[in-house]
């Protein structure tokens, strides 16, 4: 028997060879950026992105997409701005509820056989009602407690890597290890032999919905930390960059296949490019456009690896 | 009887319709311990809807399930699984995104728990080794890099594997369709094996003689009934082929063959064994099992004659699609719509649609195939039955000035009238010379046709014309084994 790279391997070998160009071209354009401080200033947003991102990758592992991520992250930040601040118990309350509303979502989404996208797309208007009501101008407060995670020196690594080290072993743990995972990637896959194994379809939506409401809860409360205040709309790019992470990191829309520590590396990934274009003095004006360009040659990339691939099985 | 208290599953009287069509009509079927049964018949008699009713997932609208002589009123994928019923589907049924342990690991729920993956593993590569000695399978590979008789290996395995509760009934619907003559046989020793050790098997396979050498008792079903049912040694080949056809019916819907042959060949495409060619003014049917490459082969034809990017001034072929909801209709739109999308250049001039020729058209067409509406252009497609539906997708492709029709299966869930108004216009255009491809699942309307290719696995194993074409020849080659 050959030695094969499994189609795995391959999935993740794209974005981590994307990362690692990015980071070196950083480097090179930028030699001071190679420090404890530097790293720490250049990857801390993407420890928020990077969570959005595995609570993406939930919904999308299920074969539905979450249009309300943004919007909802923004209110999670009020909420922690606010609530959790100044009454952490009310606060911690009204997030264990919004995150009730998510798995209750997808039990709607799965009875009712709604599309995804149509019942996400209506439900950021309701988050982003909501964060407007809770904090209508900017303002608020980080608790203490999250100023402190998220600003903590830790030694070796600056804070920004170890956290991102442990989301992905984490997310890893929960969607690759355990049976949950196991069953929520094979809705993904193939609903219908899910059923006929005699397993609670609305069940394990439910949780993978109820797991992205909760990593989405958890990219809010990061945020804050990092920001010190929020405001309604602090979030709003979230849902395209969280859906950029996922599939940047070898996941797809369909079938299932996503890969939580390609999607961290995804994350970590979209926010360099933003980095790694200003150190090239590209004007502001052009940035969005150049990061587009960047998501889609490394799209391409990977649709050429894929095709190369399928070439070879057919053989 | 006895039967009834020891058979491992006894369904009596088990009626399934989806709408109009009785696709279980009063079946009763017993499967005994250390029983092979054979399940045979032609494209919707019935096989995989029995099957879905003895693996739960299925609630017979009326009729009884009873299980080791007990009376069961909830039955359900549950309460089947843990009788030990398993099944292995025609459609291959893993999450091809998982590996082979995680698919384990989703078939056999009571699996789970600290070091799962172990145990998983343990249990599918014991049961690949048995059933499938000498395999070259990694356990811990994704189903979707695995070829696809390693896949129906895996589903196979997978089925007899024992995590807690072991398998007593499993159902094989197609097992060997993509397996080699050595696994098959690998797989068939299995099965004996399985039987002489007191378990059961429910065998369902269009590849006769393993039927016949594998199985005690054959079961041949046709249109949701049973119509024969003998221990494997009363049937021969030739009998079996024979009973899953009805009696031979005194009708003769054929077109009388008058100078075909001289006609030109209009279209032709290169298959394996037999080419394949359609003369003007020809009706040819497309028959055999269903999924057998006869809706690949329309497809092709199609993609072959039409262009990717601009549509063509004058295109040669046009289809009609057979699932009316998925590739048929426009749901939003108007019958006229509906009808005129197809030939709208030629009802335009400088890309400006003439409402005028539009309408005329359309009410024409209205009147030659008796279309049941009363306006045209004011009421949804959706306000048609399905019959009338498929009247208007006739007259869309019908109104083109293409010289060839395809059809996949167009008449579907059609009631009797609509189909002979239907056959009546077919018969009429191919007279002026339009040449019909026609992919049909039912029998009666490949037999209306001049000549008829029958598809087994992507190929084409027999070519009937004339007098040749009736349901013996037909049954006789979608079933015919290459190596028989």
């Amino acid at each position: 028997m050959k030695f094969r790279l499994s189609s795995d391997a391959v999935r993740l070998a794209i974005p981590a060879l994307s990362l690692t160009l990015l980071l070196a071209a950083i480097f090179w354009l930028q030699p001071r950026a190679m420090s404890y401080g530097g790293l720490n200033l250049l990857l801390n947003l993407a420890v928020p992105i990077a969570l959005a991102t595995i609570a993406q990758m939930f919904v999308m592992a299920v074969n539905d997409l979450d249009l309300s991520m943004g919007a909802f992250v923004s209110f999670v930040a009020c909420v922690t701005a606010t609530f959790l601040k100044d009454a952490p118990v009310i606060g911690i309350l009204i997030l264990a509820c919004a995150i009730a509303a998510y798995a209750a979502l997808g039990v709607v989404i799965h009875l009712r056989k709604l599309p995804s996208i149509v019942v996400t797309l209506g439900m950021s208007f309701v988050w982003a009602g909501l964060a407007v009501l809770l904090l209508p101008a900017p303002g608020g407060q980080a608790p203490d407690w999250v100023r402190w995670l998220m600003t903590v020196k830790p030694p070796f690594a600056p804070m920004a890597i170890v956290a991102s080290i442990i989301i992905a072993m984490f997310a890893h743990l929960i969607v690759m290890r355990c049976s949950l995972g196991v069953l929520i990637r094979g809705i993904g896959g193939n609903q219908r032999s899910v059923e006929r194994a005699g397993w609670s379809v609305v069940a394990a939506r439910a949780a993978a919905y109820g797991l992205s409401g909760f990593f989405a809860v958890l990219a809010g409360i990061a945020l804050v930390g990092l920001t010190t205040s929020a405001d309604a709309n602090i979030a709003l790019r979230y849902t395209l960059l969280s859906i950029a992470g996922v599939i940047l990191g070898g996941g797809e829309f369909i079938g299932g296949r996503i890969s939580p520590i390609g999607a961290v590396i995804g994350a970590l990934t979209l926010t360099l490019a933003g980095s790694f274009l200003s150190f090239l003095r590209i004007s502001p004006d052009w940035q969005i456009g150049a990061q587009g360009a960047i998501l889609i040659i490394v799209l391409a990339l990977r649709l050429t690896l894929n095709r190369i691939e399928n070439r070879e099985k057919l053989q | 009887m006895n039967d009834v208290a020891t058979a491992i599953i006894a369904i009596r009287g088990a009626k399934v319709s989806f709408g109009a069509v009785r696709a279980l009509d009063d079946v009763d079927l017993r499967v005994m311990p250390g029983e092979c049964v054979g399940l045979v018949g032609h494209n919707g008699a019935g096989k995989s809807t029995i099957v879905s009713v003895i693996n739960g997932g299925l609630t017979p609208h009326e009729g009884t399930i009873a299980s080791d002589g007990e009376q069961l009123e909830r039955y359900g994928i549950n309460a089947a699984r843990a009788r030990g019923v398993r099944c292995v589907f025609q459609e291959l049924s893993l999450c091809p995104n998982l590996s082979i342990v995680e698919n384990a690991r989703i078939m056999h729920r009571d699996l789970g728990g600290f070091r799962w993956r172990t145990r998983a593993a343990d249990v599918i590569g014991k049961s690949l080794d048995i059933v499938f000695p000498g395999h070259d399978i990694d356990t811990s590979q994704v189903v979707g890099d695995l070829s696809i008789a390693q896949r129906q290996m895996v589903e196979i395995a997978m089925a007899f594997s024992d995590a807690g509760i072991p398998p007593r009934l499993v159902i094989l619907d197609e097992p060997t369709s993509s397996l080699d003559a050595s696994l098959a046989r690998q797989m068939l020793d299995h099965v004996r094996r399985f039987i002489a050790s007191g378990g059961s098997v429910i065998f369902i396979s269009h590849i006769l003689h393993e039927i016949l050498e594998t199985c005690d008792r054959i079961v041949v079903m046709k249109d949701g009934r049973v119509v024969a049912e003998r221990p494997a040694n009363g049937f021969v080949h030739h009998g079996l082929v024979e009973a899953m056809g009805s009696v031979a019916k005194a009708q003769t819907g054929q077109r009388s063959v008058s100078g075909q042959t001289a006609a030109p060949v209009i279209l032709s495409h290169r298959m394996a064994d037999i080419p394949f060619a359609a003369r003007k003014g020809e009706i040819i049917g497309l028959a055999g099992l269903a999924g057998h490459g006869q809706t690949k082969l329309l497809l092709a034809l199609h993609a072959a004659r039409s262009s990717n990017w601009l549509p063509e001034r004058n295109p040669l072929v046009t289809f009609v699609a057979g699932d009316r909801r998925l590739n048929g209709v426009f749901e939003l739109w108007s019958i006229l719509r509906n009808f005129s999308i197809a030939s709208l250049a030629d009802m335009s001039r400088r890309g400006l649609i003439l409402v005028g020729e539009e309408e005329t058209k359309g009410a024409d067409w209205k009147r030659r195939i008796e279309i049941r509406s009363p306006d045209m252009s004011n009421h949804n497609i959706l306000s048609l039955s399905g019959g009338n539906q498929q009247k208007v997708l006739f007259a869309r492709a019908l109104a083109t000035r293409a010289p060839v029709v395809l059809m996949d299966d167009p008449m579907r869930g059609v009631d009797v009238g609509t189909k002979q108004e239907v056959y009546e216009i077919i018969r009429q255009e191919a007279a002026g010379g339009r040449t019909f491809i026609w992919y049909s699942t039912e029998m009666d309307e490949v037999c209306l046709c001049d000549r008829v290719y029958v598809f087994r696995e992507n190929r084409i194993t027999a070519e009937l014309a004339g007098d040749a074409v009736n349901e013996t020849n037909i049954i006789a080659a979608s079933f015919e084994v290459a190596a028989a």
